[in-house]
C-alpha cells in the first residue's frame, strides 16, 4: 500500500475528524467538500463522538489476506453518540456477547499492515463498554 | 513546583498462564511460577503495539489532566525496546493521534526496559528548563522471549504515560537520580528477533547492582532514608527481584506491593516500573512519597523522587486504573493463539 | 424517444471455465446473440465489465472484445457499474438505439474470475465498497451484506430459514437450467450447515465465483419487425439510481435506495406497476439480497420478503416467480455479465423457450441488477409484443 493512501486519512483514522452542515445538522465521515441533503458547500469541522452503540455486525470468518491473522473478527455500523455512523471492526468482543445496541467505545488500534517490510495503518476500532 | 499533571495505562487484555507455556515446553509450571513469582502476563493482540498502547495511554494520561491542551504539549518521548518500525519514530504518530503536532519534539527512546523513564527524565529537564509547557514521557512494550526461554513467560506488554507540567502538578519531582555503567547482561542485535541474555548475570553484577546504586544515591542526594517513603516502585522482571532489592535496600514489602504488577502481568518492559508507579498512584494520597527506580540492561537505573499534591484526589478517577486494567476484562488464550498473535509461526508469504 | 427491442440473446454455459479466455467467453455468447437476432449488420456495442484490469490484467477490453468479435471498426465502449455493469451496458445500448443514433447495438456483459485466487477475487470485488472506509477495516462482500441481514433480522425477524428458502429455491430452478454454473438441489438445513462466511451468511447464502458471458442484441422497433424472426421483446421501461456507496452512510441498512428508486423509474417509464409484472431476474448475490431487492420492487411489503420466499411466493409456480433462471446463486456470478445474463433470461420467458422452467405465458418480466452492496442499480422492464 503506498504510504501516502494512508497519511492522507491521519485526520480521520487517528482523531475522528468528520463535518457537519449548518443547514441540516447531519455530520459526514468522512468530511465531505459537498452536502448531498442541503447541497451546502461550507460545511463545519467536528469532532466525532467517542462512543456509540452497534447498529449492525458480522464476523468476518473468511478474512482478506491483510486480516487473516485476526479472523474470525467482527466488524460492525456504529452509531455514535452523536448521530454520526461509521464502520470498524469491533475489538476485544467475544463472538458470543455481540448484540445490535451494545454500547461500545472507540480505541486507537493498528488496522492493517502492508506485508512484513510495509508501512502500519492505523486508526479506529471499537470496543465494548464494561466499566 | 514542576512534576507529573496527568497520568494514565493501558493492558491488552488478554493473558497466557504460565501453565500453557509451560506445557508445550515440557518445563515445570510449579517450579516456574515460584521462581518468577509469576502467575501470568498480558498478551498484546495483532492489532496492539507499542504505538497503539501509548495513544490509549496518554489518552487516560489526558483525562487526568484534563486541563492540558495537546497543543501546547511541547515534546513527547516513548521508551520502547518493541517499536513497530526499526526506523520511523513511534511518538509522531502519538503525537497526530492525540492532535499535538506540529509544534512539538519528539524522540523514540531505547534502554532495554529503562527507556520508559528515560522519556519521563527528560521531559521533566525539559520542563523544569521552562524550554516546553508539557511534556510526555511514555514507557510502552510489547516484549518478545525466546520461545522456551525463561524470558518467554515474563515478556508482557502494557504501556504507561506521563505529562509533566508546572500547573495543577498532582505529584511533584522532588529529586532524580541516575546510575550507568557498560555491563552487557541483555541485549538483541540489529535483525534478530529475540533478545539474549546472559542468565544469572542478569541478577547480582547488573539489576541488583544498578538499582541499589541508584537508589542509594538518590536518597543521599535527597537526604532521606527508605523509612521517608510511603511507597517505592522497582523495575520488575519477574515477581521475586523488587522485594529482594527492596530488603537489601531496607524498604518492607508494604512499601512495595501497591507497584507490584509483574505476578499478574508480567513484565512489560520499559512499562514496567512507570506502571508500577501509576498503580502506586491511583492509590496515594496527598503528601504521599513515592520512590520510582527503574532498570535496564545493558545497563543503568533513573531515580526519581515524587510528593503526591492534593491534586491527585480530583483526577484519580478520571481515567480506569492500573489495578482495575490488571483484573478486569482479561480473555485466556492457549499458546497456540499466542503464538499466532505474537508472529511466532511460519505463515506462507 | 423511439421504441426499442431485444431481437436476440446469447449466453453460453457459466461457471469455471478453465480453458476459455476473457475473450473467447464473450465472443461465443457474441456469436450466439447475432445468430438468434438473425442480423449481420451491427452499428456499435457495449460491454459491461467491473474489473477485467484485477482479475486478468487486460484493460481496453471494449476494442479487444470488437476485434476478435470481427466488428473492428465500429464504436465500443466498455461500461463499469461494479456487479450493475452488464444492465448498465442494456441501458446504454437502449439509449443509443432510443436516440436514433443507430439501429442496432449489440450490448453485453463479462467477467473471467477464475483467473486469480480466491484472495485476488476477494480484492477485486471488494474494489466496489469503499475502499478507505469500508473494506480498510476488513469488511468484505459477505460481510457487508451480512451486516444488512442481520439488521433486516433485527428489525423484522427475518429467520434462518427465510433466508435459506432462497437458495433452496434458486437452487430448484438452476437444475432446470442447463447453462447454470449448479445443477445441483440444496436443502433449508444444507444451507444453514454450510461453513459460516460472515455471521449470518454461510457459504450458501452466496453467489459463486464465475467466468462467463451473456450479450444481446437491441434494435428499433421498425428494424426490428424488418429482421427479426423471434417473437418480438420490448424494453418497456429503463431505471438507473445511486446510492451512498458505504452502508453506514446510508439512513436504513434495510432498503437498497437505488433499487427503490430506479423501479420507480422503469415502473413510470413502463407505465406498469409492481403487481403487472409476472416474473422477475433480480440479484441475488447474496440470499437477503433477494429478499431485500423483492421488498424494495414492490412485490412484497418491507420486511416479508423471507416470508414470501419461504411460503414459495417467489417459486416458479408462485405467485411472483423470482429468479427462474436459478439466478446469481445458482446460474452464476460473472459480476459484469449478470445484468445482461437476466436479460437473456426474461427474453427465453417472454419467448416461451425457457425449457423445463418455462412459466405458463409470461407477458411482462422485470430485471434488476445491483453493483456492489446497492450503491447502483439498473431495472428493466420487459413485455412480449
Amino acid at each position: 500500500m503506498f504510504p501516502a493512501r494512508i497519511w492522507r486519512e491521519i485526520p480521520q483514522r487517528y482523531r475522528l475528524e468528520a463535518n457537519r452542515c449548518p443547514q441540516t445538522g447531519e455530520i459526514y465521515f468522512p468530511p465531505r467538500l459537498v452536502c448531498p441533503e442541503g447541497k451546502c458547500v461550507e460545511l463545519e469541522p467536528v469532532k466525532l463522538a467517542e462512543t456509540g452503540t452497534v447498529e449492525s455486525f458480522t464476523v468476518i470468518r473468511v478474512a482478506p489476506s491483510a486480516f487473516t491473522d485476526e479472523a474470525p473478527y467482527p466488524v460492525g455500523i456504529v452509531k455514535l453518540d452523536d448521530g454520526a455512523k461509521m464502520m470498524c471492526q469491533i475489538a476485544d468482543a467475544q463472538i458470543e456477547e455481540l448484540k445490535i445496541g451494545m454500547k461500545v467505545k472507540i480505541e486507537f488500534r493498528k488496522i492493517q499492515s502492508d506485508g512484513k517490510a510495509g508501512v502500519h495503518a492505523y486508526g479506529y476500532k471499537c470496543v465494548p463498554v464494561r466499566d | 513546583m514542576v512534576g507529573i499533571v496527568g497520568y494514565g495505562a493501558y493492558i491488552p487484555r488478554c493473558r497466557i498462564k504460565v501453565e500453557e507455556i509451560a506445557k508445550v515446553w515440557g518445563a515445570d509450571a510449579p517450579s516456574y511460577k515460584r521462581g518468577l513469582g509469576l502467575q501470568e502476563k498480558s498478551v498484546p493482540q495483532p492489532d496492539q503495539d507499542t504505538i497503539t498502547m501509548s495513544v490509549e495511554a496518554t489518552k487516560n494520561a489526558l483525562k487526568r489532566g484534563p486541563h492540558v491542551d495537546p497543543k501546547k504539549i511541547g515534546a513527547i518521548y516513548i521508551g520502547s525496546e518493541s517499536h513497530p518500525y526499526a526506523v520511523k519514530p513511534s511518538g509522531t504518530t502519538v503525537a497526530e493521534a492525540i492532535g499535538a503536532t506540529p509544534d512539538i519534539h519528539c524522540a523514540d527512546f531505547e534502554f532495554a526496559c529503562k527507556a520508559g523513564t528515560e522519556g519521563m527524565f527528560v521531559v521533566y529537564g525539559l520542563v523544569k528548563a521552562a524550554l516546553i509547557e508539557y511534556g510526555l514521557g511514555i514507557g510502552a512494550d510489547t516484549s518478545q522471549g525466546a520461545p522456551g526461554d525463561a524470558l518467554e513467560y515474563s515478556a508482557a506488554a502494557g504501556a504507561a504515560s506521563f505529562i509533566f507540567g508546572n500547573d495543577k502538578v498532582l505529584a511533584e519531582c522532588n529529586e532524580t537520580f541516575s546510575f550507568m555503567t557498560d555491563t552487557p547482561d541483555f541485549w538483541r542485535r540489529e535483525q534478530e528477533f529475540y533478545p539474549r541474555h546472559g542468565g544469572r548475570f542478569t541478577g547480582q553484577p547488573a539489576y541488583f547492582k544498578h538499582i541499589t546504586g541508584c537508589a542509594e544515591g538518590l536518597m543521599k542526594k535527597a537526604g532521606t532514608e527508605p523509612k521517608d517513603f510511603d511507597y517505592v516502585i522497582f523495575h520488575q522482571p519477574n515477581g521475586k527481584f523488587p522485594q529482594r532489592v527492596g530488603k537489601m535496600l531496607g524498604f518492607t514489602p508494604e512499601q512495595i506491593e501497591p507497584g507490584l504488577l509483574c505476578p499478574l502481568l508480567g513484565n512489560t518492559y520499559s512499562g514496567s516500573s512507570p506502571m508500577g508507579l501509576t498503580s502506586t498512584l491511583d492509590i496515594s494520597k496527598p503528601g504521599d512519597k513515592i520512590m520510582l527506580v527503574s532498570y535496564g540492561s545493558g545497563a543503568g537505573s533513573d531515580g526519581f523522587i515524587f510528593t503526591v499534591t492534593e491534586r491527585i484526589n480530583e483526577v484519580r478517577d478520571l481515567a480506569l486504573n492500573t489495578r482495575y486494567m490488571l483484573d478486569n476484562n482479561k480473555r485466556y488464550i492457549d499458546y497456540g493463539t499466542y503464538a499466532k498473535y505474537r508472529g511466532k509461526i511460519l505463515t506462507a508469504e | 424517444m423511439r421504441e426499442v427491442c431485444v431481437i436476440g440473446v446469447g449466453m453460453n454455459k457459466w461457471g469455471e471455465l478453465w480453458g476459455k479466455s476473457i475473450r473467447d467467453i464473450f465472443v461465443e455468447s457474441a456469436l450466439l446473440a447475432i445468430k438468434d437476432a438473425g442480423v449481420d449488420k451491427i452499428d456499435s456495442m457495449y460491454v459491461g465489465c467491473m474489473t477485467s484490469g484485477l482479475f486478468v490484467g487486460q484493460e481496453h477490453l471494449a476494442s479487444l472484445l470488437a476485434d476478435y468479435l470481427g466488428k473492428v471498426p465500429i464504436p465500443s465502449t466498455r461500461v463499469e457499474s461494479a456487479c450493475a455493469s452488464g444492465g448498465l451496458a442494456v441501458r446504454c445500448g437502449f439509449i443509443e438505439v432510443a436516440s436514433g443514433m443507430s439501429d442496432v447495438v449489440l450490448v453485453g456483459g463479462v467477467e473471467k474470475m477464475t483467473d486469480v485466487s480466491g484472495d485476488g477475487a476477494t480484492y477485486a470485488l471488494a474494489t466496489a465498497a469503499d475502499q478507505e472506509y469500508e473494506v480498510f477495516h476488513g469488511a468484505t462482500f459477505p460481510g457487508l451484506y451480512a451486516l444488512m441481514a442481520k439488521r433486516h433480522m433485527h428489525e423484522f425477524g427475518t429467520t434462518r430459514d427465510m433466508l435459506s428458502a432462497v437458495a433452496v429455491k434458486n437452487h430448484d430452478n438452476g437444475s432446470k437450467n442447463p447453462l447454470a454454473q449448479f445443477q445441483s438441489k440444496t436443502t433449508l438445513e444444507g444451507v444453514a450447515k454450510a461453513v459460516m462466511v460472515a455471521d449470518p451468511l454461510t457459504l450458501m447464502d452466496c453467489s459463486p465465483i464465475t467466468d462467463g458471458a451473456a450479450c444481446a442484441i437491441l434494435a428499433s422497433v421498425d428494424k426490428a419487425k424488418e429482421i427479426s424472426k423471434n417473437p418480438l421483446v420490448k424494453i418497456l421501461g429503463v431505471g438507473n439510481a445511486t446510492d451512498r456507496i458505504a452502508l453506514h452512510s446510508r439512513k436504513s441498512l434495510t432498503t437498497l435506495n437505488a433499487t427503490v428508486e430506479a423501479s420507480k423509474r422503469a415502473y413510470e417509464m413502463a407505465g406498469k406497476s409492481p403487481k403487472d409484472i409476472d416474473f422477475a431476474e433480480v440479484h441475488d448475490c447474496f440470499t437477503i439480497a433477494e429478499i431485500m431487492v423483492t421488498e424494495d420492487l414492490g412485490f412484497f411489503e418491507k420486511g416479508k420478503g423471507g416470508h414470501a420466499a419461504l411460503e414459495g411466493k417467489t417459486a416458479l409456480d408462485g405467485e411472483k416467480p423470482i429468479n427462474t433462471s436459478g439466478g446469481l446463486k445458482s446460474k452464476g456470478h460473472p459480476v459484469g455479465a449478470t445484468g445482461v445474463g437476466q436479460i437473456a433470461e426474461v427474453v427465453k420467458q417472454l419467448r416461451g423457450e425457457a425449457g423445463e422452467r418455462q412459466l405458463k405465458n409470461p407477458k411482462v418480466g422485470l430485471t434488476q441488477n445491483m453493483g456492489g452492496s446497492g450503491g447502483s442499480a439498473v431495472v428493466h422492464i420487459l413485455e412480449v409484443m
